[in-house]
């Protein structure tokens, strides 16, 4: 893709700032942190501190100033290297801050926004549940309004930042039924499990939130990738929301919750591309130093066409995604465009990653080379914030509307 | 304090580079710049010393083509105050004429210090600095990688072969940083939007007839790649292995 496409300058210097990042800080640990799933404090403070929390929000809101597109690039850089860091950059910022940029009052966005843009805790965003999975709006977390404040009872399951973050959207039921519109958006704040590892890096928790009473992270996931990032069940046992916490109207949560998935499904999309191209970089480079038969690997047709493929379909899915994001940053409808760049990224990711392994040969399938991380890595993508299908459907829907009908 | 970072764009040292077809230049298409790296330990150390001091000015000084504004940008977006480009075509291979330059430019700045990057990656002439103090009549300590300012006295070590050379000098003084002097920033984010904002004043330049001239270059001989075998004690078998049965060195 020609950067002059959707790129200016300063789109150039975050990439380059972000890339060298990657390479100098966060690829010498991301075998060790895949290995141990211990969240890197280290290194995502090292990413707080240079902006890369709060890239998408105005200076005023706490943020760098800068653009979505500038969001993405990040995103996709740091997913060449690891995309653990690239989906606590992108949870945190589309699921976890959006949201309350989005919809939140002038109130709630002053106190909550130079915590989670200004990069000073990690939110996240707590939708799915143990039986409202693809079907979000089955959401059975139930809210019960009592004058001042509401009580919520049940649990989210997969949150990603559960353990480790401060600040959650979640989303729970206002109106008995099973219906999409009796679900509305509230804030909830528990404290970071990991404090101590947070106040020694100086990031990750703050002493001036006050916590929701009744809200509990569950033990971590131990996941097949995206293993340094950290994954937990959310539990609301009568858990005191006020008011003031409600976020936007009663009953639009699942509305809200559409909208934060179209644009965080972008955020997905150059998450999976950055795993591609990261795994289709380690192949090319393997393909000229391995020799066999006397020749370099990449002599043979076998392997130059598996790589001339990927390399066609990266750049497929660079435009795909980076048109999304442009149009995005335009306010142009984009939830199809986004769907599109998702489904197609993530399962592109998934190719790339198998392939590179398989270019590697038996040294792929061992920890020595990074290609088996990214092919593990990469499987997620085509389950979280929609699955493949979920996405073939929104854009099913979209050619065929009623005739394919609902979920 | 009053710094200039005397600072140059050189092609990424990661780019394969290929010769011109004129056989005396590099040919630029496609090439990446990037700040010098050797100057980036330079931006790094005057930022650290206007930060300490709690006030002062750090300037950049770039001589080269307008594409230099680009690099300028990451001194920047580091923290640097303010650029000054002073613009040339190319940049002389007569780096004399390169220092006459620098030093027309620095002579009335009220410069506490001046620093430079200990080599260019380019044409690794090491000499800018040291020429550069030579016309401003000043002081120069080369290679420095640590450095103590105490009023207007500096104390700076230089690696040596086998050693540490410690050398004191009076401000202002020229120096050029080496490698260790300190772990240069990243840009900031709100760094490189701010970058935008500073001023950059572009002053043209022009040169004396030069008094040597690029004859002929040539690439390095081929030389055969390594192969990582692993990392640490368990790659230590498979080393011997190799050395052994491919290698036969063993
Ligand atoms: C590592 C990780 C991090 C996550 N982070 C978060 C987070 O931060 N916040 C959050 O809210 N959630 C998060 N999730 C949850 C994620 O969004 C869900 O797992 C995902 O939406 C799928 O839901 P499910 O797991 O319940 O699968 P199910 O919905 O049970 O799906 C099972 C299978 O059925 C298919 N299926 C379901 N419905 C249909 C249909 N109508 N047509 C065709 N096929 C269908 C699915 O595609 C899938 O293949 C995360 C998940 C993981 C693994």
């Amino acid at each position: 893709m020609d950067d002059s496409l959707f790129f200016r300058e300063e789109h150039l210097e975050v990439r380059e700032m972000v890339r060298d990042l990657a390479r100098n800080e966060i690829a010498p640990i991301a075998r060790a942190a895949d290995a141990s799933g211990e969240f890197p404090w280290p290194t995502v403070a090292k990413m707080a501190e240079l902006g890369l929390l709060g890239i998408p929000w105005p200076e005023e809101l706490g943020g760098t100033g800068m653009d979505y597109i500038s969001y993405i690039i990040a995103v996709h850089e740091l997913a060449k290297v690891d995309a653990s860091h690239g989906i606590t950059v992108s949870a945190h910022t589309t699921l976890g801050t959006s949201p309350i940029v989005d919809f939140g009052t002038p109130a709630q966005r002053a106190k909550y926004l130079p915590l989670l843009a200004g990069g000073k805790v990690l939110g996240g965003f707590g939708l799915t549940e143990p039986g409202a999975g693809s079907d979000a709006g089955g959401t059975a977390t139930m809210a019960e309004d009592k004058g001042d404040h509401y009580l919520l009872n049940g649990s989210k399951i997969f949150i990603t930042h559960a353990g480790v973050g401060e600040i959650f959207v979640c989303t729970a039921r206002t109106t008995p039924g099973t219906t999409g519109r009796g679900i509305t958006s509230f804030i909830v704040k528990k404290e970071n499990v990991e404090k101590a590892k947070a106040v020694a890096v100086g990031f990750g928790h703050d002493d001036s939130i006050t916590w929701t009473k009744g809200v509990r992270a569950g033990k971590k996931e131990d996941k097949m990738g995206w293993r340094a990032s950290d994954t937990r069940e959310l539990f609301f046992q009568d858990a005191v929301v006020p008011k003031e916490d409600v976020l936007g109207p009663v009953g639009e949560g699942f509305v809200q919750f559409l909208k934060t998935l179209d644009s965080g499904r972008i955020g997905v999309a150059a998450l999976s591309l950055g795993i591609a191209e990261g795994a289709y970089d380690e192949a090319v480079k393997y393909a000229g130093q391995r020799k066999q038969f006397g020749r370099y690997i990449g002599a043979f047709q076998g392997i130059s066409f598996a790589l001339a493929d990927l390399a066609t379909e990266i750049e497929a899915g660079k435009l795909l995604t980076y048109q999304a994001a442009w149009l995005k940053q335009n306010g142009k409808p984009h939830k199809i465009e986004a769907a599109k760049a998702k489904l197609y990224c993530s399962e592109l990711a998934m190719r790339a990653t198998i392939n590179a392994v398989q270019v590697h040969g038996g040294y792929g399938y061992t920890t020595d080379y990074p290609v088996e991380r990214m092919m593990r890595d990469a499987k997620v993508c085509e389950i979280g914030e929609g699955t493949s299908e979920i996405q073939r459907l929104v854009i099913a829907r979209s050619i065929l509307g009623d005739v394919v009908g609902g979920g | 304090m009053k710094i200039a970072v005397c600072i140059k764009r050189v092609p990424d040292t990661e780019t394969r580079i290929r010769i011109a077809a004129d056989g005396v230049s590099a040919d630029e298409a496609g090439v990446k710049f990037i700040l010098n790296p050797y100057d980036e330990f330079a931006v790094e150390e005057a930022l650290q010393r206007k930060e300490k001091a709690g006030a002062g000015e750090v300037v950049v000084i770039a001589l080269g083509p307008d594409a230099a504004q680009e690099t300028m940008r990451t001194a920047l977006a580091m923290g640097a105050d303010r650029g000054v480009l002073l613009r040339a075509d190319a940049i002389p291979a007569d780096v004399l004429a390169v220092a006459k330059a620098l030093a027309a430019e620095l002579k009335d700045g009220g410069y506490d210090l001046v620093l430079f990057g200990k080599i260019a990656a380019d044409d690794c002439a090491q000499a800018v600095g040291p020429m550069t103090a030579e016309l401003l009549g000043l002081p120069c300590v080369t290679a420095v990688s640590k450095l103590e300012l105490d009023g207007g006295k500096g104390v700076a070590h230089r690696e040596i072969e086998g050693g540490v050379e410690v050398v004191e000098f009076a401000l202002p003084a020229v120096l050029t940083a080496d490698k260790g002097l300190n772990t240069p920033r990243y840009p900031a984010l709100k760094g490189i939007m701010a970058a935008k904002k500073k001023p950059v004043e572009v002053k043209p330049v022009t040169f004396a007839a030069p008094r040597l001239r690029v004859a002929a270059l040539e690439m390095p001989p081929a030389r055969k790649e390594g192969r990582i075998v692993g990392e640490g004690p368990d790659a230590v078998p498979e080393l011997v292995r190799l050395l052994r049965e491919e290698a036969k060195v063993l």
